[in-house]
């Protein structure tokens, strides 16, 4: 079994299992619930053996790194830790429906993965360091939560559309809304610690690289750009008491500067990051 | 004049103001990475225009990020975190410090979270009861006799409410660190041939000479390619830097990633340069004779006092940048049909005439580009970096959360009233289940009744 294998049952199985989360929420179908918390934790499984196995193969290629180095590499890592920032939830919340507004992410995440170059190809001098592993990993956990976030926030403006409360509906089946808003406020607020630690390991790496922690790169400058964003946010929520609408709003908003920064930046501009392209 | 009557001062302090500035630089910021930064006039000229060239000069977008509006937006984003810093603080650092025995029990009824049990006996003996049960939750609980029953007050995290405060404290430090850096450091580049020697190096973008104090010398500058022979694997420079007002010499390689650092001064492999031109060694293997060469590309050179000329007639390239991959040699030790024969850079190639045999060695001239820094700031920043992600965690994670529990006697009856009651600065929703699961404590012991 090899990494690709093990990444291609990964895609089916997220994608599978975000189909049995929005089963779950659309048909009230409770009792695949089980099945479908176990699918994720395998498929959680394979995707870290995927990315394990990837970091084997490299080895055995004699030009061993960390698996974090390009865009298929992170596009599976972000799928990996979109699963795991979800599953966490789900123990924490003990609520399925949760799944449907999350899972997809992954199994996108993936299924975009599926469209990059798959090739293990050695790293150039400017990526051997270890503070790749550390800026990729810390960055990606962040837009994992973001990611998640964004997905309850869409969940929170589905829910509180101003339709007759009818308590068969299926909305009904949603978490209270102030259960939606906490949550949403809580990943926003794991998302950005872990997004600062993102920054700020990216520029201990170029000051170690280059000589210089910030340069106002494009890619430097968004992510600096969607960290305002969540700054103000969270501001908003703290000081000035919003909300509900207005934050689920905030957060969707925010998730478009976190893709553009991880996505936009690389085929749009161009800059220091253009090996992410790959 | 008071300063919460300062309409100034209210301004600046204002959380709409911060909101203000946050969303101003998140949009302005957008303008730098969309339009390329830091290319010379004409390049803006061809791009947009004349007209719009010339509207982008006046606006500096060509370098927004160092123009007089994003400083001043900045600054502004400064004045905002120093005066809300200074306007909340003192008020918060109360909070902290304060005595929360003095609170009045009259208030605790009014608390969000709150509680009454009954209890049979005296003040006294309960007391001693509900410390030992705040304890088991973990909260360590101080009492105070008051004129009409005793109060128990317990917090954890108190200081956790500076959170927000350190990490408006670490941007400002991050800030100082960048403008330590920009008055007492500098950024600049150099290119060394190998073999070259340099004392100077020249600031980036104004070119400005800047002498290091120390010289630096390229010994060697090697590139290595993967298997695949076109993915570069490392660019290592050997240095030497001697400095004679110290009195010392020392020798060291860098790569990318792995600085070399001097008095404060860091130079960072950056680029290089293939040159026209090759460093050639050949020994003659009877008699161990030993001779380098560096040669120019397409001239016969002649090693003294012996009869041998050599050169390099052809190269092939690798790369647009000039690297050469192989090239053609002409040797002649007069004896013979001169040889001709194709090598790959940076080998040894053996050859046979009728009398000797010789080791022809070569490898291509290369120049190494050095990034050289001086930073003196970057500790200072580092430092704000530390305190942010602390002051992040603080701010997000930990909360103040107090529990007070107030033993009242009853008039007349041989029991008590027993208030818990308890408040949290933020995340209310764990609190409130932390102070359940407190409330669950008192009602599983039979000393206390449901009120």
């Amino acid at each position: 079994m090899n990494s690709s294998q093990l990444l291609g049952i990964t895609t089916f199985a997220y994608l599978f299992s975000a189909i049995l989360y929005i089963a779950i929420f659309v048909f009230r179908a409770k009792k695949i619930g089980l099945f479908a918390t176990a699918l994720t934790v395998g498929a959680f499984l394979v995707n870290s053996a995927g990315i394990g196995m990837r970091w084997y193969e490299s080895h055995q290629m004699g030009i061993g790194y960390a698996p974090l180095s390009n865009m298929y590499e992170s596009l599976v890592f972000f799928a990996w830790a979109i699963a795991l920032c979800y599953l966490g939830l789900e123990l924490k919340y003990k609520n399925r429906v949760l799944g449907a507004f999350s899972m997809p992410f992954a199994a996108l995440a993936m299924t975009m993965a599926g469209l990059k170059n798959p090739d293990i190809k050695p790293l150039i001098p400017a990526l051997q360091s270890n503070w790749l592993i550390a800026h990729v990993i810390t960055c990606f956990i962040g837009y994992a939560a973001f990611a998640v976030a964004c997905g309850m926030g869409m969940m929170y403006l589905l829910k509180d559309r101003k339709t007759t409360e009818n308590p068969n509906s299926l909305l009904a089946s949603l978490p209270d809304l102030r259960l939606i808003d906490d949550i949403i406020h809580k990943t926003i607020l794991f998302g950005f610690l872990w997004l600062s630690a993102g920054i700020i390991t990216g520029a201990v790496w170029a000051n170690s690289a280059w000589g210089t922690y910030w340069s106002w790169d494009p890619k430097e400058t968004w992510s600096l750009i969607t960290w305002f964003v969540y700054a103000a946010t969270l501001h908003a929520r703290f000081t000035r008491g919003w909300g509900g609408q207005r934050i689920a709003w905030l957060a969707i908003v925010g998730f478009f500067s976190v893709i553009f920064t991880y996505y936009g930046v690389n085929y749009l501009l161009s800059g220091l990051h253009s090996y992410g392209g790959g | 004049m008071k300063k919460n009557e300062n309409m100034a001062w209210r301004f600046f302090a204002s959380v709409r103001l911060a909101l203000f500035a946050l969303l101003i630089l998140a949009t302005t910021s957008i303008i730098g990475t969309l339009i390329p930064q830091k290319n010379p006039p004409e390049f803006y000229i061809d791009s947009f225009g004349p007209r719009t060239a010339q509207f982008f000069q006046m606006l500096d977008v060509p370098d927004m990020y160092n123009s007089w509006w994003f400083i001043t937006l900045l600054i502004l984003f400064s004045i905002n975190l120093i005066v809300c810093t200074i306007d909340r603080l003192p008020n918060v650092w109360q909070m902290v410090v304060m005595n929360n025995l003095d609170t009045d029990p009259e208030r605790l009824k009014k608390m969000p979270n709150s509680t009454v049990f009954h209890a049979r006996g005296d003040a006294e003996p309960l007391t001693g009861i509900v410390t030992a049960l705040l304890a088991k939750k973990g909260w360590k609980a101080q009492h105070e006799k008051k004129p009409s029953g005793t109060l128990l007050f317990s917090q954890k995290t108190a200081w956790s409410r500076l959170g927000v405060y350190a990490v408006h404290l670490s941007i400002l430090l991050i800030f100082a660190g960048a403008i330590i850096g920009s008055l007492f450091g500098f950024k600049a580049g150099v290119m060394i041939p190998e073999g070259g020697v340099t004392e100077t190096v020249y600031e980036t973008g104004s070119e400005k000479p800047i002498p290091l104090g120390f010289s630096v010398q390229c010994d060697d500058f090697n590139l290595s390619f993967y298997a695949d022979g076109a993915t570069p694997k490392e660019f290592r420079s050997d240095l030497t830097v001697r400095d004679e007002a110290a009195n010392n010499t020392f020798s060291r390689s860098i790569i990318v990633n792995d600085p070399m650092d001097y008095k404060g001064i860091t130079f960072y492999q950056s680029s290089y340069e293939p040159m026209q031109g090759f460093n050639i060694s050949i020994t003659n293997k009877a008699t161990n004779v030993r001779q380098n060469f560096q040669i120019p590309f397409g001239q016969k050179i002649h090693w003294p006092d012996t009869e041998i000329d050599f050169g390099v007639i052809n190269q092939q390239v690798r790369s647009r940048m000039g690297d050469v991959a192989s090239l053609k040699v002409w040797f002649s030790d007069g004896q013979d049909e001169p040889s001709v024969f194709w090598m790959d850079n940076n080998t040894v190639q053996a050859i046979t005439t009728p009398t000797a045999t010789y080791e022809f060695q070569a490898s291509q001239v290369y120049a190494t580009g050095l990034q050289v820094a001086k930073d003196p700031g970057v500790w200072t920043v580092y430092a704000g970096c530390t305190l942010m992600l602390i002051g992040l965690y603080v701010a997000f994670f930990l909360s103040h959360r107090r529990v007070w529990v107030y033993i009242e006697r009853i008039e007349n009856e041989d029991r008590c009233r027993v208030l818990v009651c308890g408040a949290t600065s933020k995340n209310k929703i764990a609190f409130e289940k932390e102070f359940a699961a407190l409330v669950e404590c008192f009602t599983q012991d039979s000393t206390f009744q449901n009120a």
